[in-house]
C-alpha cells in the first residue's frame, strides 16, 4: 500500500516536471532575514517553486547592500535560472540587475522596489496600505488632531504609505477638518524611538490628539505605550500583522493591523519566478499591471496585491488562516469580538 | 592645621567634588599666580570645570529649544508666564520629567561604558545584550513563570529583573573572559558579540513581539503610576539633601585625619547648598507635572470614588485637588540615580576604582605593580553586563513588552554618551556623572527636535553626530589650554 501510494507520487512528480521541461533553479536574496515576517515569505515562496518542479535556493545579506550584490553574484554563478530580489538598498541593487540582465536572468523585485524595467515588481500596494491605515482610522475619527509616527526617513515605504495616508485624510486636512499635530520619524522603525516620538508630540499638544497613524505595528506598540502612560485609548493604526498588535486589535488599543498575508507575497512571487524562468515576458504574466509610481517614475510590470485591514470585526482572519492562534490572539480581549467567542 | 587653601597659599592635590580621599590619578592644574577670581572660586569649591562645561552645554541646549518653541513657532512658555495647562516649550515640567525618563537605560549602560573606555576597552555589544536579555526575559515571564505563578504573582517581576541581571552578567563575563585571557581584542569580541546576541535574540522568538508584560513589572519603566508620587519625592529629596551635608562632613573629618587640605568653609557651604537646590528644585519640577486626566480617573474608579471636578477637563488639572496627583520621581530614574552614586563611589572610594584608573593610565605599569589585569577586565564586562541587564528591564518595561529591535544601535548612543560626558577613547579619563550628562545632552537632542517639530529623523542623525565631534574636539581644546 505504501509502495503504491509512493510511487503514484514519484509518477505525479515526475509528470509535472516532464510538463516543465526539467527542474529550473530559483534564487532568491533577501535583505534582511531577522524579521519576523519573512519565514513566512519563504514557506510560501518554496512551496510554490517547489509545487512548479523547480529547486530555491536562497542567501540573507543581513542589511547589508554590499554583501546582497555579492550574494547574488554567487546565485548567479550556481546557476539560478531567475532571481527573487529583496532587495535592501532599492538603487545600490543596480549592478546586480546589470549583472542578470547581462547573463539573461528574469528578475523579480520582491516587496521593495527596484526601479528598473528589466524587473518584475512584486509587492503588495504600499501606497493602499497607508490608505487602509487612513481610511480605518478616518472612518472611527473623520475630524480632530491627528498624530502620524512615520518608519525610517531613508526607506522608501515611508514615503509611499504617507502618500497613500495623504490620499485619504488630505481632503479633510485642506477643509480644516482634521489637524496633523504632530509628524515624526523613527530611526530604524524602531518601537521605543516611536514610543520618544509620541510622547514628544503629546507633550507638545498637551495630550490634545484624537488619532494616530502609526507606520508599522512595532511602532504602534510604541505609540500605545506612551498613550497608555497618559492614560489615553484614542484610534491608532498600524500595518504587519504582528501578533501583539492584532491582540491589541482584540483589546480595543488598537483599531487596525493592515495585514498582508505574507503567504499570498511569497506564493505568488514563486509563480512568477517560474514562469519566467520558462521563458514567459515580463509583460506576459497573468495580473500584470504597469506601475510607475516610483522616484524616477520608470514604468514596470507589476502586480501589487491588495493586503487585509485586521479590525475587531476582521480578526477571524488573521486566525482563520493560521496567522494567529485564537487564545494568542484573544487574550484580555474586550467584550463583543465575534472571533473570540 | 591648615584650615583652607586660601590662608596655606600651598598647592594642594586638587581634588574632584566626589573624590573625597582618594588617590585616584587626576588632572593637576598648577597654579599660577595670575589666576582670576573664578578660577580661585572653582580650585576653592572643587568643582570640575569640565562639569560646569556639560551643564552649560546642557542648559544651553534647553534654552535654545525653549526659544526656538517660543519665539518661531510661537507657543506659549512657562518662563513667559504662561500657565501650564497651556504651555508646551521645552522647558516645562512635563518634558524635562519624560527626558529623565527617557534618559534612563541610555544614562545606566554609559555608566559602565566609562569604565570600560578607561581601561582602553570598547563593548559594541550592549545594545545587541540589551535586546537578547529583553526577550528572553520576556519569553520566560510571559510564557512561562506569569501562567505558572499566575496573572500579577508579586514575585514576578523581582524574578524578572534578577534573571535581567544575572544573564546580562554571564554574558559581560564571557565576553570579559574571551578578552582577557585569550587576548582577543575587545573590540572584536564586542563586535562578534553585537551580531551573536542579536541573531540569538530573533532565534529564541522568531522575531515576535512578546506583550503585555506583568503589570508591577511594567511600573518600573515609569509612567504615572511607575513613580514616586509628591510626597514620596519631597521626602527623597530631603534625605538625599541630609545625606550629602553627612558625607561632606565626613569627607572633611577624613580630610582633617590625613592632613588634607580642607574646602574653606564658605565653598563647602556654597556645594552643599547647590547640590541641596538641585535635589529641591528637581523634586519640584516633577512634582509640579501632574497626572494626566485619564490616570487621575483610574486612580478614583479604583478606589470606586467619584471623580472630583477639576479632572474632567485638561485645562483645570493643574488645580484643586487634581494638583497634588504630581508624578514625582520616576521610578527608572531613581534606578538610574542608584546606578550613578553606586557607580561613583566604586570609582572613587574603591580599590577596585583605583585600579580602573591605574589600568586605563598605563596598562603595563598596573599589571607589573601587582594588578591582576585579567581578573579586572573579566569583571569590568561582568558589570557592563549587568547595567545592560539592567537596562533591558527598564526598556522591556516602559514599552510593555519584548521587541526584537530593543537596543539596536543604543551601543553607539551610549559610548557617544560616554565620550560626550568625557570620557577619553585613550583610557584613563573619564566620569560616571559626565556620562550621565552625556546621556542627557543625547536625548536632549534627540527628543528635543521631535517636540520642535523640526525636520525628519535625518536631522536629528545629523545634529548628534554633529554634536558628538564638537564635544570631543571642546574637550581637546580644554584638556590643551589647561595644560
Amino acid at each position: 500500500m505504501r509502495n503504491a501510494v509512493l510511487v503514484a507520487l514519484l509518477a505525479t512528480t515526475a509528470f509535472s516536471t516532464a510538463a516543465l521541461a526539467e527542474g529550473k533553479t530559483i534564487g532568491v536574496s533577501w535583505a534582511q532575514f531577522q524579521e519576523e515576517r519573512w519565514k513566512i515569505d519563504e514557506a510560501a515562496m518554496k512551496a510554490s517553486i517547489e509545487a512548479a518542479g523547480n529547486t530555491y535556493v536562497s542567501a540573507d545579506a543581513q542589511a547589508s547592500a554590499e554583501k546582497q550584490l555579492s550574494d547574488i553574484d554567487a546565485l548567479i554563478a550556481q546557476g539560478v535560472d531567475a532571481l527573487i530580489i529583496n532587495a535592501w538598498d532599492k538603487d545600490a541593487i543596480g549592478p546586480a540587475i546589470e549583472k542578470a540582465a547581462a547573463e539573461g536572468i528574469p528578475v523579480v523585485g520582491y516587496d521593495r522596489l527596484i526601479e528598473d524595467n528589466r524587473t518584475f515588481y512584486l509587492t503588495f500596494d504600499n501606497v493602499g496600505v497607508g490608505r487602509i491605515i487612513a481610511e480605518q482610522v478616518f472612518a472611527v475619527v473623520p475630524k480632530g488632531n491627528y498624530a502620524i509616527i512615520k518608519g525610517d526617513p531613508g526607506d522608501p515605504n515611508t514615503g509611499f504609505l504617507r502618500q497613500g495616508m495623504e490620499e485619504v485624510i488630505g481632503a479633510a486636512v485642506a477643509a480644516g477638518d482634521i489637524v496633523i499635530v504632530g509628524e515624526a520619524n523613527s530611526d530604524g522603525w524602531k518601537p521605543e524611538n516611536a514610543q520618544k516620538n509620541m510622547e514628544q508630540i503629546l507633550t507638545a499638544n498637551n495630550n490634545a490628539v484624537d488619532a494616530v497613524l502609526s507606520q508599522n505595528d512595532g511602532m504602534a506598540g510604541g505609540a500605545a505605550a506612551a498613550l497608555a502612560a497618559q492614560g489615553l485609548n484614542v484610534p491608532l493604526g498600524g500595518q504587519d500583522g504582528d501578533l501583539a498588535a492584532i491582540n491589541r486589535v482584540a483589546r480595543g488599543t488598537q483599531t487596525v493591523s493592515v495585514w498582508k498575508n505574507a503567504q499570498d507575497l511569497g506564493k505568488a512571487a514563486g509563480e512568477i519566478a517560474s514562469a519566467m524562468a520558462d521563458g514567459a515576458a515580463l509583460d506576459a504574466i497573468p495580473g500584470a499591471t504597469k506601475f510607475s509610481g516610483g522616484e524616477k517614475g520608470v514604468e514596470m510590470n507589476a502586480i501589487l496585491l491588495n493586503p487585509t485591514p485586521i479590525t475587531k470585526d476582521t480578526l477571524n482572519l488573521a486566525i482563520d488562516a493560521g496567522h494567529i492562534t485564537k487564545e494568542a490572539a484573544c487574550e484580555g480581549a474586550m467584550e463583543g469580538i465575534a472571533a473570540c467567542q | 592645621m591648615r584650615i583652607g587653601r586660601g590662608t596655606s597659599g600651598q598647592p594642594s592635590p586638587s581634588l574632584r567634588l566626589d573624590e573625597d580621599m582618594t588617590n585616584t590619578p587626576q588632572t593637576h592644574a598648577p597654579q599660577t599666580p595670575h589666576e582670576s577670581g573664578f578660577t580661585r572660586f572653582l580650585r576653592a569649591t572643587e568643582i570640575d570645570p569640565r562639569l560646569l562645561g556639560m551643564v552649560g552645554a546642557l542648559l544651553l541646549i534647553w534654552i535654545a529649544f525653549e526659544a526656538y518653541s517660543t519665539f518661531v513657532l510661537g507657543r506659549p512658555s512657562l518662563l513667559l508666564g504662561a500657565n501650564q495647562a497651556e504651555a508646551n516649550g521645552f522647558l516645562t515640567p512635563r518634558n524635562l520629567w519624560n527626558l529623565s525618563v527617557q534618559t534612563a537605560y541610555i544614562g545606566i549602560m554609559a555608566t559602565g561604558m566609562v569604565l570600560v573606555i578607561i581601561t582602553r576597552n570598547i563593548d559594541l555589544s550592549v545594545g545587541s545584550i540589551m535586546g537578547m536579555v529583553g526577550m528572553y526575559m520576556g519569553l520566560l515571564q510571559v510564557e512561562y513563570v506569569t501562567p505558572g505563578l499566575g496573572l500579577g504573582h508579586p514575585s514576578i517581576w523581582i524574578m524578572s529583573v534578577i534573571f535581567c541581571v544575572a544573564m546580562g552578567a554571564l554574558i559581560g563575563a564571557f565576553q570579559g573572559t574571551l578578552i582577557a585571557f585569550l587576548g582577543i581584542p575587545s573590540f572584536i569580541v564586542t563586535l562578534g558579540g553585537l551580531l551573536v546576541w542579536r541573531g540569538a535574540a530573533f532565534l529564541v522568538a522568531g522575531g515576535r513581539t512578546i506583550a503585555p508584560m506583568d503589570e508591577t513589572f511594567a511600573l518600573l519603566g515609569g509612567g504615572s503610576f511607575g513613580a514616586l508620587g509628591t510626597t514620596g519625592s519631597w521626602i527623597f529629596a530631603v534625605i538625599a539633601c541630609v545625606v550629602v551635608v553627612i558625607a561632606f562632613l565626613n569627607g572633611r573629618k577624613a580630610r582633617q585625619k590625613h592632613g588634607f587640605a580642607l574646602r574653606p568653609v564658605w565653598a563647602e557651604t556654597f556645594v552643599i547648598g547647590l547640590i541641596c537646590a538641585v535635589l529641591i528644585g528637581a523634586a519640584a519640577i516633577v512634582n509640579s507635572y501632574v497626572w494626566p486626566r485619564g490616570n487621575i480617573a483610574k486612580y478614583y474608579e479604583r478606589l470606586g470614588q467619584e471623580l472630583p471636578e477639576c479632572a474632567k477637563d485638561n485645562d483645570t488639572i493643574y488645580e484643586g485637588v487634581c494638583a497634588s496627583f504630581g508624578h514625582g520621581f520616576a521610578y527608572p530614574v531613581l534606578i538610574m540615580i542608584a546606578v550613578a552614586i553606586f557607580m561613583t563611589i566604586l570609582m572613587t572610594s574603591t580599590r577596585f576604582g583605583r585600579y580602573v584608573f591605574a589600568i586605563g593610565g598605563n596598562p603595563e605599569a598596573a599589571a607589573l605593580s601587582g594588578i591582576n589585569t585579567r581578573a579586572m577586565t573579566v569583571k569590568i564586562f561582568t558589570l557592563m553586563g549587568a547595567l545592560a541587564g539592567l537596562a533591558a528591564v527598564i526598556g522591556a518595561a516602559r514599552q510593555n513588552s519584548a521587541t526584537n529591535a530593543m537596543g539596536t544601535l543604543d551601543e553607539l548612543y551610549v559610548i557617544a554618551a560616554a565620550v560626550v560626558g568625557g570620557t577619553s577613547l585613550a583610557g584613563g579619563v573619564g566620569t560616571i556623572y559626565g556620562a550621565i550628562i552625556g546621556a542627557l545632552i543625547l536625548t536632549s537632542l534627540q527628543t528635543g527636535m521631535v517636540l520642535i517639530g523640526f525636520g525628519d529623523g535625518s536631522y536629528q542623525r545629523l545634529v548628534i553626530g554633529s554634536a558628538l565631534v564638537l564635544a570631543v574636539w571642546l574637550d581637546i581644546v580644554y584638556n590643551k589650554r589647561i595644560k
